[in-house]
């Protein structure tokens, strides 16, 4: 299992490009932290998550 | 009319804030990106508590559409955001040092316009405000950074909160509340989320970086 924003799931083994696309998650209006770190754009398709990972997906909303 | 001296200024802000957090403030430098609803609200507010230098950017003009709760003024519709702002700014705190910039940020020329150690994001569109937030994080990793996401409508203020996501990156907002979905901007519910920024900024000059 691993965290996504406090929640569990089971998504080891799955890249983050393909977790955001299964969350519904816009990859234009997002940025994404995994242990911490920032996830580059160009690596969601390459970064692969794994148990006990901890990924902070943070969404933007339209309006300031 | 004569304004207050520079040091009259600066003891009347001391006295109210105590000395040490003045020295703090006035020593602080922080960029806002964007001057709408968020941003001419981040600076003023800045301004007042005597921040040092501001470095205020946004590539657009004053609209009549703005008016509902930035703070610009009817008799600046059609001047550049930076220039209108400036003025105001500079009404407000004379002594602070602005540096103006009109011109649209992107993933190449923040990096080397962006000097400042402290960040406000405070664009309007979600895809600007997440290529920002993704650039400094990515490129920029010692800077704190402050963010504003989900403020349309009026619904509570209770929900607009402070979350520190990472070390250094801190998000304001409710999370939600998109004009995507046809929620209008007004101007409290903005001020709230532009003062969470402005306070998180603060807060990150007096050194109160743990908790938000």
């Amino acid at each position: 299992m691993l965290t996504i924003n406090g929640k569990e799931y089971e998504f080891n083994g799955r890249t983050v490009s393909e977790v955001i696309a299964e969350l519904g998650y816009n990859e234009q209006q997002i940025a994404v932290e995994l242990n911490e770190s920032i996830v580059p754009k160009a690596q969601y398709k390459s970064t692969v998550l794994y148990e006990g990972d901890h990924l902070e997906v943070v969404r933007f909303v339209g309006g300031g | 009319m004569c304004i207050p001296t520079r040091e009259e200024m600066y003891a009347a802000l001391a006295e109210r804030h105590g000395e040490e957090l003045q020295k703090k403030l006035s020593a602080a430098s922080v960029a806002v990106c964007g001057l709408g609803g968020l941003g001419s609200n981040i600076a003023i507010a800045l301004a007042r508590a005597g921040v040092g230098s501001l470095h205020i950017i946004d590539f657009d003009k004053v609209d009549i559409s703005n008016l509902n709760r930035q703070q610009y003024f009817p008799e600046q519709l059609g001047m550049f955001k930076t220039d209108a702002l400036y003025d105001t700014l500079k009404r407000i705190a004379p002594y602070c040092d602005i540096t103006r910039d009109c011109i649209k940020l992107n993933d190449e020329n923040i990096p080397s316009l962006l000097t400042e150690d402290i960040i406000a994001e405070a664009f309007d569109k979600a895809d600007q405000k997440a290529m920002l937030v993704n650039c400094i994080l990515e490129k920029m990793p010692g800077k704190y950074l402050v963010s504003g996401s989900g403020m349309a409508g009026i619904g509570s203020s209770n929900t607009i909160r402070t979350r520190r996501i990472t070390e250094r990156f801190y998000l304001c907002g409710d999370g939600v509340a998109d004009v995507a979905d046809g929620l209008g901007l007004v101007s409290s519910r903005v001020l709230v989320c532009a003062a969470h920024e402005a306070n998180a900024i603060i807060r990150i000059i007096a050194g109160e970086t743990d908790a938000c």
